[in-house]
């Protein structure tokens, strides 16, 4: 039974990873954008949201409704500005240059909140508690609201980048930039928007990980890029739901590493990661579903 | 007027204007990739209603100077106008929206939409005008059909009109036609450019570039040949010899002494 534990818990958090990972999928599916400062943006969305609390006393679950549309403008922002300024020079001034901002972020999150952790507290037995199925295995209510969040928001995006003209513009964007542009389409803005639904959904994402367990000024780079990288890659690159694919098997194989010795969850996880990139390097879902 | 088949613009303008304002006015266009010079002093002006084709060999420049009238490349020296005003400046999305569109070479389609959502992105920033989706669709019953499949599964002709369909819901007022031929069966060929007349009863006006000259006759109302950036023959086709044509596409010794001659004669 500890097993069927492990693996839930690991299915749900996959979830959060496929919250991670999907606006990283997205970037680089769509300009071709490694952002390496995505994880430093989810924990720039959790201070935000702390900061929204304590002075507008919104109730926190309810923080996300500011939040997220602040960090998907600063995306649009970013994108128009500093990243596609590298975007002109070369792909690999992206990496740089986004590499350099996940720097900046870093070290302005240490001057202005000190290294000291934080977390995102609810207080709400809603968040905190959980229930038991039998005697082993026991589920927080707030992976599960997480996990159908993630799945909210896949769906969402995948509605959007389907059916609306900005989703068709993104994917026509994606397949040739040049024949986007002699249809009138200027790529610039449509990469803005692209990156503004990538920024919007790992500020949920940190939002979620302030809730789940701490945020601290490193926790972009040494937590969230990190697994968000290894869902990208499990799940295949560019593709949508691959991520929630990639998130669920990262968040098993790190629950089934767990289980065996405590010390080993975060190895199991990437192993399982450098596994895939050998054996499978397109990832698991091969099909360039939606984006 | 009946002589030599190369004018001088002055004449030509005169001799093929309906109004006085070309539509489209390329004047000493000079354009460089890297260090080669693949447009050297490239000028033409297009009049409204017309068929312009411009013809050459590989490497001509062709498809350089009609990338640079989209937008594509940027002229070191020289300058694009449409309808009056100077557009050298502007990005292609802008003379998008301003009615230039270009069907490129290869057909550029985008590969994970499917028929009708690559027309849909073609509309998204059209200018009123009477072409539609609709209207694409009653010319051609089988993209109806076949709306909902990813163009990958068209055939090359097939591919071919929807890129044109794709350039003619945004409305243009200038059609540039990159290679239509290339790498298409001659009966497709012919059925493509079978279409022209009805589009331009629309009221547009068509700058194409070929590489099949004996196609490009028989569409264009007016002619000009590029041999190596240059301008080498310029003419209706009912003036131009065949003889004439083939000395400027290639270069012969013949249109060293009449082509060039003339063209050396210009301001």
């Amino acid at each position: 039974m500890a097993w069927v534990n492990a693996i839930i818990q690991g299915v749900l958090t996959g979830g959060l990873y496929a919250l991670f990972a999907c606006g990283l999928s997205l970037m680089f599916g769509v300009m071709k954008v490694v952002n390496l400062a995505h994880g430093d943006l989810a924990v720039v969305a959790g201070y935000v949201a702390i900061g929204v609390i304590a002075v507008t006393h919104i109730p926190v679950l309810w923080s996300f409704v500011i939040v997220v549309p602040v960090m998907a403008l600063l995306g649009y922002v970013l994108q128009r500005t500093v990243i596609q300024g590298a975007l002109d020079r070369s792909v690999l001034t992206t990496l740089l240059v986004t590499f350099g901002l996940s720097v900046v972020i870093e070290n302005g999150l240490l001057q202005f909140f000190t290294a000291n952790s934080r977390a995102i507290g609810t207080g709400l037995p809603l968040v905190s508690g959980s229930f038991k199925i039998g005697s082993q295995i026991q589920i927080g209510y707030l992976l599960v609201v997480v996990f159908a969040v993630a799945v909210i928001v896949l769906l969402g995006l995948q509605y959007f980048l389907s059916a609306s003209r900005y989703g068709r513009l993104i994917r026509a964007v994606a397949d040739d930039r040049e024949a986007a542009q002699l249809a009138g389409a200027d790529y610039r803005h449509v990469f803005g928007i692209a990156a503004a639904l990538a920024f919007g959904t790992v500020a949920l994402g940190g939002i979620a990980y302030g809730m789940y367990s701490q945020l601290s000024p490193t926790t972009g780079t040494d937590t969230i890029l990190l697994f968000a990288f290894a869902a990208v890659v499990i799940g295949g690159l560019g593709s949508l739901w691959g991520t929630l694919v990639g998130g669920v098997v990262l968040g098993v194989a790190q629950q089934i590493g767990a289980q065996i010795n405590i010390s080993d969850e975060l190895l199991a996880g990437f192993i399982v990661f450098l596994a895939v990139l050998v054996l499978r390097p397109q990832g698991l879902i091969t099909r360039r579903a939606q984006s | 007027m009946t002589g030599p088949a190369v004018k001088g613009d002055g004449e030509v303008g005169e001799e093929r204007s309906e109004t006085s304002t070309p539509l489209l006015e390329v004047s000493d266009l000079v354009v460089h990739h890297g260090q080669l010079r693949a447009l050297d002093g490239i000028s033409l002006r297009v009049f409204p209603g017309e068929v312009y084709a411009i013809i050459g060999a590989n490497g001509a420049g062709k498809s350089t100077l009609l990338r640079t009238i989209a937008g594509l490349h940027h002229p070191t020296a020289g300058s694009v106008r449409f309808d009056g005003k100077d557009v050298t400046g502007l990005r292609p999305e802008r003379r998008a929206r301003q009615g230039i569109l270009m069907v490129p070479e290869g057909r550029r389609l985008f590969g994970s939409l499917s028929v009708h959502e690559n027309l849909q992105v073609g509309a998204a920033y059209a200018r009123p005008g009477p072409w539609t989706i609709e209207r694409v669709y009653q010319m051609f019953g089988w993209m109806r059909d076949r709306r909902n499949q990813p163009t990958a599964q068209l055939s090359g002709g097939e591919q071919q009109t929807v890129a044109i369909g794709r350039a003619l819901v945004a409305n243009p007022r200038m059609l540039l036609l990159d290679e239509l031929s290339l790498g298409l069966a001659p009966v497709v060929v012919q059925r493509i450019y079978g279409m022209l007349p009805d589009i331009l009863a629309t009221g547009l006006t068509v700058l194409l570039v070929e590489q099949d000259v004996s196609q490009a006759l028989r569409v264009a109302s007016h002619l000009q040949c590029l041999l190596e950036g240059r301008t080498t023959l310029e003419g209706r086709p009912a003036d131009v010899t065949a003889e004439q044509v083939e000395a400027a596409y290639f270069g012969l010794a013949p249109a060293a002494s009449t082509g060039p001659a003339g063209e050396g004669s210009e301001p």
